[in-house]
């Protein structure tokens, strides 16, 4: 693995290895002392382009806890508001040493023009593009969906024949897009559930099927994954009332309750509660809301370690001894 | 071209854990206060057996596990990237205890300053000793073993396989010169 910038490009043995060496990060994460020297001396950008709390946080703490040094980097307040372009950010960047660079924006396919542009020499990681991908989140509800729906000894278990429910506002996500296809990589089958006008066009070509009735799927699911509504990126009126979304497409106590025993309830957050997901419904036993962020830190360790512990290639893709 | 020889057969290899059992043993007057920790991947199922001796001879369970050293390491830049092994700490813990670290072979004493550093961050033992099946010599750092199988004297280019019925099927040791079919690397 040289970058991660899309689920697409894991294979199932990556994935799964991806999984099994966040397992042993959470393990290291149990302990009194939590800090690992393993990343010591390198230096790791969070580039954010894009408002963030969960996942700058997330890999700021996972960085930290590998013992590499962390940039935080925001557009606000820095020379991209004065104007600055993407490749001058860039090449700042690879100036101060950046091994690896972390950059959400809101244009699709900045992180891989980022990667193959040749301006930086680190490792770049998706941390969400646009509309278009989050590879960790959704390496982050794979773990989580393993820990809690895998029995026995999990490491090198995969999600096959589990059957896995999004929800919500697909226009707008880029967790539901790396969800279906890293879900589908790990063998799981996947149910997009959503108002017709919230659909993406092209789903039909996404490895999933789609349905509008929430009720008739919920009885077979393994896992229950919650959108959130974009408002901020609606600017059209996607359906008729919040009253209306909320009954057709939120999940409240009574679509929990018809959940099979041993289904869980997902979201990636933040939660807009009320709209699609109750109170009720998010503070359940069930729900793995809070154990999502928890595991992020672990994913997004073993993904940096994975990027950054070995030898490192150049830009012609030799290998230099350090 | 084959120049692999077994220089410690099966039977060898028991009696040589039989006697580190009692060593460890006669030296802390008893099996109070042992952990035996095995470093992946072969010294974990060396330490299971020499728990299984205590067991027999004492007649008490030794608390045993893993403790990987994979983060700790000082060569993770010159290597593609390794995979994580298991830490499998006791639920007793270390704190306090006398934990016997337990490897296949001692070799540039790398491994073991590694796993120095991993137990440090787990808890703080009263006594951490070593115990090696085999002790090739070549010792890049200042660290001893304080129980050997089989000191085995060796050249730089020769490689030391150890096998185990565990994972290989048998329990052999062998010494090979570079160029030869034997595989595994000490």
């Amino acid at each position: 693995m040289r970058h991660l910038l899309s689920a697409a490009d894991l294979t199932r043995d990556e994935a799964v290895h991806v999984l099994d060496t966040a397992e042993a990060m959470a393990a290291t994460q149990q302990r009194e002392i939590k800090k690992l020297p393993t990343l010591r001396g390198r230096t790791v950008v969070n580039l954010f382009f894009e408002d963030s709390t969960r996942t700058r946080i997330s890999f700021e703490a996972a960085a930290k806890r590998l013992s590499a040094d962390v940039i935080n980097f925001s557009a606000k307040g820095s020379s991209v508001s004065k104007g600055e372009s993407l490749k001058d950010t860039a090449l700042t960047l690879e100036a101060m040493g950046a091994d690896a660079v972390v950059v959400r924006h809101h244009a699709s396919g900045a992180p891989h023009r980022l990667a193959n542009s040749g301006w930086i020499n680190g490792a770049v990681v998706n941390a969400g593009d646009g509309t278009h991908e989050h590879p960790t989140q959704a390496l982050l509800d794979a773990f989580t969906m393993r820990r809690r729906l895998c029995e026995g000894d999990i490491t090198g278990q995969d999600l096959s024949g589990r059957r896995i429910l999004i929800v919500g506002d697909v226009l707008h996500s880029r967790v539901a897009r790396s969800n279906v296809l890293l879900l589908r990589t790990l063998g799981a089958e996947v149910t997009l559930v959503s108002p017709p006008t919230l659909l993406p066009v092209g789903t039909d070509a996404w490895p999933c099927s789609t349905s509008y009735d929430f009720d008739a799927e919920l009885p077979k699911a393994d896992a229950v994954m919650m959108l959130r509504v974009q408002r901020e990126r609606m600017n059209a009126s996607f359906f008729p009332s919040v009253r209306e979304y909320s009954r057709r497409y939120g999940l409240d106590g009574r679509r929990v309750a018809l959940l099979p025993d041993h289904a869980i309830v997902m979201h990636p957050g933040p939660m807009n509660r009320g709209l699609e997901i109750t109170a009720d419904a998010a503070d359940s036993a069930r729900s793995t809301i809070v154990e999502q962020v928890a595991n992020g830190v672990s994913v997004r360790m073993a993904v940096l370690y994975l990027l950054l512990s070995g030898e490192q290639p150049d830009l012609q893709g030799e290998v230099v001894a350090p | 071209m084959n120049r692999a020889r077994t220089v410690l057969e099966a039977p060898d290899i028991q009696r040589a854990l039989t006697r580190i059992a009692h060593e460890l043993l006669e030296h802390n007057k008893g099996s109070a206060n042992l952990v035996l920790l095995g470093i992946p991947t072969r010294g974990v199922a060396l330490a299971q057996r020499l728990a299984e001796r205590i067991a027999s001879v004492e007649g008490t369970v030794v608390p045993h596990g893993s403790l990987d050293v994979t983060m700790y390491r000082d060569d993770l830049r010159r290597h593609p990237v390794r995979p994580l092994e298991r830490t499998n700490i006791p639920e007793t813990g270390i704190d306090g205890k006398v934990v016997v670290l337990v490897d296949d072979v001692l070799f540039s004493g790398r491994t073991v300053r590694a796993a120095l550093d991993a137990l440090s961050d787990v808890g703080r033992p009263s006594v951490v000793r070593l115990a090696v099946l085999v002790d090739r010599g070549h010792r890049e750092l200042p660290i001893r073993a304080d129980h050997v199988g089989k000191n085995l004297p060796t050249s730089l280019t020769e490689r030391v396989s150890v096998r185990l019925l565990e994972y290989d099927g048998a329990d052999e040791i062998v010494l090979s010169e570079p160029g030869s079919d034997a595989a595994g690397v000490a």
